[in-house]
């Protein structure tokens, strides 16, 4: 994906996020996801703003919708929405409310803002592309360690284990917001159904590019992306 | 004759056959079918059992639909409907997408099983999420008819198959409401497998009697087509007295007009038993629904009996 911006993309993100927020201080939901977000649209998907339709794009999902800004200031700086629209974040007539809908948002795959939605929907989604035999596009979604608390996606864990969804990644934001915790590490969750798991530093770029890296695998990859707490 | 649940199986396969996009997602309920007939063995990938999680079935089925699959999901009515709800309210209304929900169970299949397998809500439940059709079959064939329409239409259906069935099929285009025979003093309108108690219990009365299998979008216009002179209407329904009542108000909204709302109750029976019990508890059977429309007439009439 090319853009005009650093590879590092820091001080584009922030402006494009202020003219959201309308200042330097962002929400934590929008800050800890930035780093992954960021990477995943520079350096992993295979997406095309001008074609959002191709059936071997990548998919990204996010099934986390809270704090949306980082999301929509990646959008703009990587072509899919125009910055203009930042501006006007929240207004009645405004495609970009504080949880994103894929009807409105250009490149915005699933909508999202009830936790415990977008694994299932990318399991559903990893199974169709396998039904139809297309095995290059990945199926990305992006979960809180907080939104983990939602029993649906326990559902989706066990299940994509079983069915070896080899080209399923999910990529759990970790900033210890779950209020019971997860005790044994919460890539143990993953781990004991049949995925593999890389914990890393989330916001680390070369870490998280690595992690997100296409290998071949037998059954899906979970990355767990650690960030500051309250991040 | 065949069961609605096997005339909705051995469709299911014949579509899983005849088009491509065509994708089964089931919770262990109904899983024994499709490897009886054929299905699982001809199409693995396109018959998708989940276990039991019916959170998942439903998310599940809104990705394939993302990817262009036309979901067909298949359960108990509680585990369908109410135990995932706002799963059909998000993950497929939320995101724009269709699926076909065919249901088993209704409200007093099981009655023995008790109030965890009964669902006399779930029709009212669907009906508050935009962009749903429902339809009641009568008999196996309506089921086959409306069930190959919806998946032939686009959209998303909530298809209500009950082991309640008429022993008469009728045959109507879909979403239609036809007219059965035709009176003066009232309009009464049977869904699906309340037809056959109905004509029974007003067989002798100068009643006008509808038929509806599809209830969601209701066709207005034949009822007001049938309206007689009096404007009192019977809305006799398989679930929760009083689900499309609002439906059939509204169309009326500039014709006074007087409605009885037949149909299950809320209060929850604790009982068991048989399905025809519960059907006679909840006055749905020949005798409670001949004794709610005389009352009903009559209480309006001056002239006497609603009876000839």
């Amino acid at each position: 994906m090319k853009t005009t911006t650093s590879r590092d993309g820091s001080a584009e993100l922030h402006r494009l996020i202020s003219l959201m927020t309308g200042d330097e201080k962002h929400s934590a939901a929008a800050n800890s996801m930035l780093d992954v977000l960021w990477v995943l649209y520079t350096r992993v998907l295979e997406i095309d703003p001008e074609n959002l339709s191709d059936p071997l794009r990548d998919r990204f999902y996010l099934s986390k919708g809270h704090g949306p800004m980082a999301y929509y200031a990646v959008l703009a700086a990587c072509g899919f929405i125009d910055e203009s629209l930042l501006t006007t974040w929240t207004a009645f007539d405004s495609p970009l409310g504080t949880h994103p809908d894929r009807v409105l948002v250009p490149g915005v795959e699933v909508s999202s803002g009830s936790l415990g939605h977008g694994l299932g929907l990318a399991v559903g989604a990893t199974l169709a592309l396998r039904a139809r035999h297309l095995a290059a596009p990945r199926v990305f979604c992006l979960v809180g360690d907080g939104e983990l608390d939602e029993g649906s996606n326990h559902e989706a864990i066990q299940y994509a284990g079983r069915m070896e969804l080899d080209r399923l990644t999910a990529i759990v934001i970790d900033n210890r917001s779950s209020t019971h915790g997860w005790p044994g590490g919460i890539g143990l969750r993953f781990t004991t159904e049949g995925w593999t798991v890389d914990e890393i530093d989330g916001t680390d770029h070369d870490e998280i590019e690595a992690a997100l890296a296409d290998h071949p695998r037998l059954g899906p990859h979970a990355v767990v992306a650690r960030v500051p707490r309250g991040a | 004759m065949d069961s609605m649940r096997e005339r909705f199986t051995q469709t299911t396969t014949d579509l899983l056959d005849e088009r491509g996009d065509v994708v089964v997602v089931l919770a262990d309920i109904g899983v024994a079918g499709f490897v009886e007939s054929g299905a699982v063995g001809r199409h693995p990938e396109r018959v998708i059992n989940v276990g039991i999680r019916e959170q998942l079935m439903i998310g599940l089925a809104g990705g394939l639909a993302l990817e262009g699959m036309r979901p067909i999901v298949h359960s108990y009515a509680p585990f369908l409907v109410e135990r995932p709800y706002e799963f059909l309210k998000l993950s497929l209304g939320h995101q724009d997408v269709d699926a076909v929900l065919v249901s088993i169970g209704a409200s007093y299949d099981a009655a023995a099983e008790g109030r965890t397998h009964q669902a006399p809500g779930d029709v009212a439940l669907v009906s508050l999420l935009p962009g749903w059709s429902v339809h009641v079959p009568g008999a196996a064939e309506e089921a086959e008819l409306l069930f190959r329409f919806a998946v032939a239409r686009g959209g998303r259906h909530y298809i209500r198959l009950s082991t309640e069935a008429n022993t008469t099929t009728v045959t109507t285009e879909p979403g239609r409401v036809v007219p059965l025979r035709t009176g003066s003093l009232g309009l009464v309108v049977a869904v699906g497998p309340m037809l056959q108690p109905t004509l029974e219990a007003v067989e002798d009365m100068d009643v006008t009697v509808l038929y509806a299998s599809t209830v969601l979008p209701f066709d207005g216009a034949a009822l007001r087509a049938h309206l007689p002179r009096r404007s009192a209407i019977v809305l006799v329904e398989p679930y929760a007295a009083g689900t499309s009542a609002h439906q059939v108000s509204a169309y009326l909204s500039d014709i006074p007009h007087r409605l009885l709302s037949l149909g299950v109750g809320d209060a929850e029976l604790r009982k068991y038993g048989t399905g025809e019990e519960h059907r006679a508890a909840h006055g749905l059977d020949a005798a409670g629904i001949r004794a709610g429309v005389v009352a009903f007439l009559e209480g309006a009439d001056q002239r006497g009996s609603a009876v000839r």
